[in-house]
This record gives C-alpha cells, structure tokens and sequence, in this order.
C-alpha cells in the first residue's frame, strides 16, 4: 500500500516512487567515480559526512542513450545498510496516491519492466511505479558485466 | 577465575533484579506454577554455577531451595506460607552473599543452617531479622560494571565515527571561512573531546581474547573423547585484547582449525607411542600482538600436513595441472590444504567432516583483512597461523593519487615507499608484465591506473611505488603518481555493487570532504595477477607459500657474452662486477690470466685479451677462490625455473634453459673451477714446508714451487702441510701427517739413500712437485 508517491523525470517519463523509501532529494556536490566497478555504479558522493553510493539510473535501466548527462539531482535512498543515491533528471512532486498499484495493461518498455511492478493512479495520471531497490541492484550480472 | 567469578556475580545479580517481580507474585499467588517455576530455574541455575566455585554457602542454600521447591513442582508439598517466605529469605540471603562476593566485604556471618531448617516441611516460618532491601540497595552502588548490549555499542561506534567525519568537515569549512581564533579554539576543545571519546570506545569495543579461548578447553576435552584420542591444550596469551567484531569474527575460522587439529592431525595414542611420540598429543593456541595486528596460532603435534598426498589429490581433481605441480615448493604444496575440497583424512568424520574447512577458513579470514599461514613438517606437526587487524573501523592510512583520483591504502600492507627517479629503483617491461627491481629485488610490478582503467600520468615522470605486502602473501609494488599523507581514516564498508569490483576494502571521506576509495591490497594483486594470465588459484597457492616464488628459487644473473651469446649464472658464485683494462688480461704461464687487486686470477669467458677499451668481469667464488669471467653487459636478475637441457658433452656451458623466451646457456662454475687450475684456490689448499733461511732454498726453489701454486711456509714441529722439501744432508724434520716428501740432495750421484732427487733435476722434481698438485687436486 503506497501513501505517498514521489513523482520523478526519468529517461524521458514521469515515474511514481514510494515517498517512504526516499530518504531526501539533494543536489549531488562532486562525484567520485569508482573505477571497475559495474556501470550502473556511477561513483561516490558526500552528504553531510556520509558516503553516497550513486546510482546511474538510466545504465540501471539500460537506457544509457537517454542519460541526462550532467544532472546532479538525485533521490537518496537507504537499502540494505547503505545509502544510495539515484540520480533522476528532476524531481517534480510528492502527491497522494489515489489507490493500489494495479498491473501493467501493456509492456512499460524495455529497462521498466525490470524496475517496476505495475501502475499507480497520482493526481490525473497513471504512472509508473518504480522500485528504487530495483534501480539500485542494477541490470542483470550478464549485462553488467 | 576472576573473570568468571564476575560473570557470576553479574548475571545472578540480573537473576535476582529480574525475579524481584515475581518473587512478589509468587508470594500473592503461591499455587502459580510459571512463577513457581521461574523461582525454581533461578535456584537451580545459582546451584549449578556454585560447582564450579568454591561457594559452600551459596550451594548449601541454593541446593535446600531447590529440593523444597522441587517437591513442591511434583505436587508432594504444597506450597505454604512458611515455605514462600522461607525460599524469600533464602533468595535474599543469597543476594546478600554475592554483594558480598563482590565488595570483598566479610560475609554476614548469620547461620544458614536456620534459613535450610526453615525450608523442611513443617518448620516454623523464617523471621527476617536483617533487612535485605538495604543489601540491595548497597550492592547497587557498589556496582562498578554494567552490561550493554552490544548493539548500543556498535551504535556509539558508529556515532563516533560520524561525529570524526561532520569535525572533519567542519574542518574543512573552517579552513576556507575567515579565520576566527575563539572559533578556532573551540573548534579544537571539540576535536580533543571527540578523539577522547572515539578512543575510549574503541577500547569499550575491545575484548580479551579468552572470551574466544573460554570455551576451547571444553571443546577440546569433547572431541578428543569423541575420537578417543589424547590432547593435552595449551593456551596462551588470553589476555590479548581485540576488537569484539573481529573476535565474533575469528571464532569459526578458529574452531574449525582446532576441530581440524585433533581429528586429523594429533594421531591416536597408539600411532603416537609408535611414532616415538607422548601418548598425549599437545595443542598449542596462542595469540599475541605484534604491532597492530593479532597473531593467533594452533599448534599440534601430530602428523603434520603431507605435501606431496595434496599434490596427488590436488591432480586427481584436476585443480592443479602436472605441470604446476613439479614447479611447486615444499610450502606451496602444503599451502594446497587451502584448496576447496582437498581434504587430507581418507575418511570423512563427523567433527570435520569432509573437505569443508581450511578454504572456508582462509575466505573468512581474509575476508576481515586477515591471513592464514600454514607451517608443516611430516610427522612432527602443523602450525596454523592467523593475523588479523586490531580493529576493523579507524585504520591509519595512507592517501594517494592514480589518474588524478585519490585513493587510501591501508598502512598495515605498506612495506615501503619509494621514487621511481630514486637510484635504487628500476622498472622494467618483460613481455606483458611490468617487473620493478628494487635494491636487487624483483618484485611484479602493477600501475594502479592501468588496472583500474585510469588515464595514465603522462606528464610526470617522477612517480612514487609503494611496496605492499598485502594481508594473503606475496610483496608487490603498485605504481602511483603521488603520495600525500597518513590519515586516520573512518572506513565504512562500501555497498555491495562497489565491493563486487573487488579492488576496495571500503569507503571513508577525507578531511576535504570527498568520498574516498580504500583500496584492497590483496584484491588488487590477484585482480592483477588474473590480468597477467597467471590463474587465482596458482597465485593463492604462491600467496600462502609467502615469498617461495620469489625469493626460494636460486637467481640467476643474465648476461651477454664477449661473443655475444646469452649466458647464465647462478648469482650466488657472482662476488662481484668490475670493469678492467685489457692490460691486466695477458697470456700467461699457459693460460688467460688477469691481474687484479694485487691477485692473479685464471681469465674465462674468452680465449685471448679482448679488443676493447673496458672489459667487463664476474668476480667468480667458490668461497674459495675465485675466477674471472669475461662479459659484455647485464641482461637481467631472474628466479631459476623451467627445464635445463644439458650440454652434449662436458664444458664451460651446463646446458641451456628458456628464460623469457629466450635460449640461455647456464655457465657451469665448477667445471670453470675445476679446469681453469684454480690457482687462487690452489695456493689456498696446497701448502708446502720447507726450510727457510738456506739461501738455495729461498731463492732457487722457493720461486719454483710456488709458480707452481704452493704456499710456503717454514717446515718445523706441528706445521700442517701437502709437501715437505727438506735437504738431503740434514735430519729429516717430522713430517705433516699426510704430506709427502721431498729431499733433495746437492750432488749428482746418489748417496745411499735412493730415495732423494738430485736439486737440479728439474724433471724429476717438477715431476714430484707436479704428482702431488695432481694428487690435491683430485683429492
């Protein structure tokens, strides 16, 4: 049951996130790239002393080619005992959600349909509803590596 | 015993302020069976911890206690108001007694036999005469220890080292803002109180190492019964203290070794009787620190590890190939009892089951930046040694830079840091592997840019090596291009995605404030080593036989000869190199000799005085003598593997090996030693007595007999000599044991002694000279 749903712009969409599972929306200071490590995993970030795993959502998605290269807007997100943060290319909104998440009606596209179980009615329209865990786990071992 | 004995007191303490509800309950509702019951476990557990200390009071009482209330449990008694308020008195009284344990106060002498008495059926009803609410309350405040929960702990632990990261922040948001000294002095005040802080929670975290051996001795007498074999356990060094994370850490690692120890190595008693040994087997487990690490080794006496059974099993399941398997030494072959699923017993056993162990060990080990080292010697034994890091959290650090990045490495790993512009350092390219010679050391060489895909500093030539000896075996050097401080650095450990990549060890931010990278000294040589083809499991095997590659192997030096041939030789007969004119080269007394440091040397490594300005010379030894070998450069230093292909026939040249792809003939010292005279050598060993003082003898044989490569000394008692040349018209001096004789007449004829050669016969007395070089040298 979602209550609150932060809306995003991500690779070009408007996508639903569970508002209890975002810590906070910073605007990333410097990146430190972490060289060998999968693509997703764009580097390391400090938020108030604290080490931020940053996350490429759009490699997270496959959909490097819709990257907003440069943005430093991003969705910080706790799972499993680290921090992560996603970078997104603009937060736009937290709204209520209107009901469950009902199941997809059609394919959401390649890359979505990995990172998102179904569909949540916000305000006027039907969006995407992303799992950030999803995005933070990246694209499977074989297309990572 | 003290520490148990506080453990005692602490937890019936915690028993005690638990039960003190129910104690009240019970009183209330004397047939309520679970607080009954409660009550009774609390007894119970108090008599039972009384066994092992010497408590009579406490035992007598918890024991009445418990029998009266266990007849209550089985419905023989019921539970009356006498029996409630006498097991009140008796769990008072042994509050009282502990409180007393504690302060070391001299116990209430009241007589316990009334309180026991009271609990028989049918007693009169104990009367309190002294009040135990005020013990209570004294024991209180005696209590100088309390108990935490561990989780609070890592929580200030944690909290510390974000408290350590926002100061360096702030820091840093000082440095750049105008300066105020008030500020800065606070500023400071905070730094000192958190330092303060962060250390003594460090130490709250610190736990003595008996905790881990505490339950050995049980453990050990267990399986020993189970298997019936004899162990005797040795502990020592529990004193030693260690961050409670890494004990929690090393206590499977460390069960299994000791499980490992007694059931396949300590043999059974008859095996040991037979094998000469006690019948009791020794386990030995240690620990100590050395500098910031914790050494801990398990030491049995049994039947050591068998290298060569690993090797065989090792090739039966295919993990080693048979050609690895001839180029391992002694301790890599024993450092195959790491391997998945190399177990040495025939049969699997219940304690340690079956190939599951020493490979699970090792990764948990390494896994806290730890290593396990393996010592053996068939039938005398095995030594276990494991080193861990004091602590897991603030490590000191080194802060580097690759590719305009910066990275920390871990102190502990660091060996040395050096310049590539220095003079004692080389680099070198073979083949795809970087190899950096360092004081005549060769150590494989990594560029940290290269391995993590970095552009490379093209700019600077000037860059900075730093020689680790990561946590898991052999040194390397890893290539940076700048060093910039030692930190104490807060390392969290990295998300997993991060950790995947292998090559960090965590995260930490520095006093800038950026994020930083803690590199992972082993992860990164075997990163690299698969890189350079070479397989993990060749390089974990070289790890555990820790400097074996480099350093067991004889080295060989590389050079080019006069001709212009590739040749080699064993670096240890190499004294020394040294440029010398052709002038000191000349054809002398039948052969190639050089003249050098006031000696003449036999000349090899060309047939006549080369035509060059400078002639490059091996100083050859036998510990002896020495030689002279004629070359054009140095090619190279490099450990002595692969094949030798022997020489046809007998020479100067042993045969030819393959190093770096390339045909090298292996010089033979001793056949050079062997056919070059050996004059230097000679004049050492061949000694020749004579008398001196006869004008003949100086100056007309003496100069014979030592062209001929003999020392003289003057012939008398007691001297040791090959030769002794006396005159034929003097009594002959007593002979050197084992020296032949030489006498000389002055006259032609002989006189009746035939044995003497006339002094000018030169062929006769060459031939006498000659007969016993040729004995010596063959001799």
């Amino acid at each position: 049951m979602v209550d609150l749903l932060l809306i995003v712009r991500l690779a070009g969409r408007r996508v639903a996130l569970p508002a209890a599972d975002v810590e906070a929306v910073v605007e990333l200071e410097g990146l430190t790239p972490v060289p060998g490590t999968a693509d997703h995993v764009a580097g390391l970030s400090a938020l108030r002393s604290r080490v931020l795993t940053v996350i490429d959502s759009w490699s997270a998605l496959g959909l490097e080619d819709q990257a907003a290269i440069g943005s430093t807007e991003a969705i910080v997100v706790p799972s499993g005992g680290h921090t992560y943060a996603l970078l997104v290319e603009q937060v736009e909104d937290v709204v209520e959600s209107k009901g469950k998440p009902v199941p997809f009606k059609a394919s959401p596209g390649p890359g979505w349909s990995r990172v998102s179980s179904g569909m949540v009615e916000a305000g006027d329209d039907l969006l995407l509803l992303v799992d950030p865990h999803a995005l933070i786990a990246g694209p499977p071992l074989e297309e990572a590596a | 015993m003290d520490e148990l004995i506080n453990d005692f007191i602490a937890e019936t303490r915690d028993m005690l302020e638990a039960l003190g509800g129910e104690i009240v309950a019970w009183e209330a509702a004397p047939g309520d069976r679970a607080r009954l019951d409660e009550i009774f476990r609390f007894v119970h557990t108090v008599k039972g911890n009384c066994g092992f200390f010497d408590l009579p009071r406490l035992e007598a009482l918890s024991h009445a206690a418990e029998d009266a209330l266990a007849e209550v449990r089985s419905g023989k008694r019921g539970a009356d108001a006498a029996l409630v308020s006498g097991v009140l008195a008796v769990i008072d009284r042994i509050g009282e007694l502990v409180h007393a344990l504690e302060t070391g106060e001299s116990l209430a002498s009241e007589d316990d036999g009334l309180l026991i008495e009271s609990l028989k059926p049918g007693a009169a009803p104990f009367v309190e005469v002294t009040s135990s609410d005020v013990a209570i309350g004294d024991a209180r405040k005696a209590q100088r220890s309390i108990r935490l929960s561990v989780d609070l702990l890592d929580r200030m632990m944690s909290g510390v080292s974000d408290a350590v990261l926002a100061r360096n922040e702030l820091s840093r948001r000082l440095r750049d803002a105008p300066t105020d000294l008030a500020v800065e002095a606070a500023f400071d005040r905070v730094s000192a109180c958190i330092a303060e802080i962060r250390d003594a929670i460090t130490r709250t975290r610190m736990q003595r190492i008996d905790n881990l051996f505490a339950a050995l001795p049980r453990m050990v007498r267990d399986i020993a019964s189970e298997l019936d074999k004899h162990v005797r356990l040795e502990v020592d060094g529990g004193d030693v203290e260690l961050d409670r994370e890494m004990i929690e850490m090393i206590r499977d690692p460390l069960t299994h070794m000791v499980r490992n120890a007694i059931d396949h190595g300590i043999e059974p008693a008859e095996a040991r009787s037979a094998a000469g040994k006690e019948a009791a087997g020794t386990l030995k487990v240690c620990a100590r620190q050395s500098g910031n690490q914790i050494l801990i080794e398990v030491v049995d006496d049994g039947r050591g590890i068998d290298g060569d059974k690993l090797v065989k099993k090792a090739l039966a399941s295919g993990v080693l190939t048979p050609e690895r398997a001839e180029r391992l030494s002694q301790a890599q072959k024993i450092g195959l009892i790491f391997e998945a699923g190399l177990s040495t017993a025939q049969e699997v056993t219940a304690i340690s089951g079956r190939g599951v162990g020493m490979d699970v060990v090792r990764a948990n080990i390494e896994r806290i930046g730890g290593l396990v080292e393996v010592d053996s010697k068939l039938g005398h034994g095995v030594r276990f040694t494991i080193r861990v890091p004091l602590t897991l959290t603030i490590i000191p650090a080194l802060t580097v830079s690759a590719g305009g990045q910066i990275f920390a490495i871990p102190r502990a790993a660091i060996d040395e840091i050096l310049r590539t512009s220095g003079s004692a350092v080389k680099l070198e390219t073979i083949g795809d592997s970087c190899i950096a010679t360092i004081r005549g050391r060769r150590v494989p060489l990594i560029t940290l840019t290269d391995l993590l895909g970095l552009p490379r500093n093209k700019g600077g030539k000037d860059q900075t090596i730093i020689l680790l000896k990561p946590a898991g075996g052999d040194v390397y050097a890893l290539l940076l291009d700048g060093v910039f401080d030692h930190e104490e650095l807060v390392v969290k450990p990295a998300a997993p995605a991060i950790m995947a990549a292998g090559l960090y060890a965590g995260t930490t931010l520095a006093d800038d404030g950026r994020p930083v990278l803690l590199l992972d000294p082993s992860g990164i040589a075997s990163k690299a080593a698969i890189a350079e083809q070479e397989t993990d499991r060749e390089h974990r095997v070289a790890e555990t036989a820790k400097k074996a590659r480099v350093e067991e192997h004889a080295q060989l030096l590389v050079f080019r000869g006069l001709d212009g041939g590739r040749r080699a030789v064993r670096l240890a007969v190499v004294e020394r190199i040294e440029d010398i004119s052709p002038d000191a080269i000349q054809f002398t007394a039948g052969r190639l000799r050089v003249a050098i440091d006031g000696a003449i040397l036999p000349m090899a490594g060309c047939t006549e005085a080369p035509d060059r300005e400078k002639i490059r010379i091996l100083r050859l030894s036998d510990g002896l003598g020495e030689l002279a070998y004629a070359f054009d450069s140095v090619i190279d230093i490099v450990p002595l593997a692969g094949k030798l292909r022997r020489s046809r026939t007998a020479g100067e040249i042993a045969g030819v090996i393959l190093i770096n792809g390339e045909q090298v003939e292996l010089v033979d010292p001793h056949w050079l030693f062997a056919h070059c005279d050996a004059v230097t050598a000679g004049e050492a060993r061949r000694v020749c007595a004579m008398p001196l003082g006869d004008p003949w003898m100086d100056n007309m044989l003496r100069p014979l007999v030592e062209s001929l490569g003999y020392e003289v000394i003057e012939a008398g008692e007691g001297v040791e000599a090959d030769l002794l040349v006396a005159s034929a018209d003097t009594p002959l001096p007593a002979a050197p044991p084992g020296a032949q004789v030489l006498r000389l007449r002055a006259t032609p004829e002989p006189a009746d002694d035939s044995d003497t050669i006339y002094r000018y016969d030169r062929a006769a007395l060459l031939d006498a000279l000659g007969a016993s070089e040729k004995a010596s040298n063959h001799g």
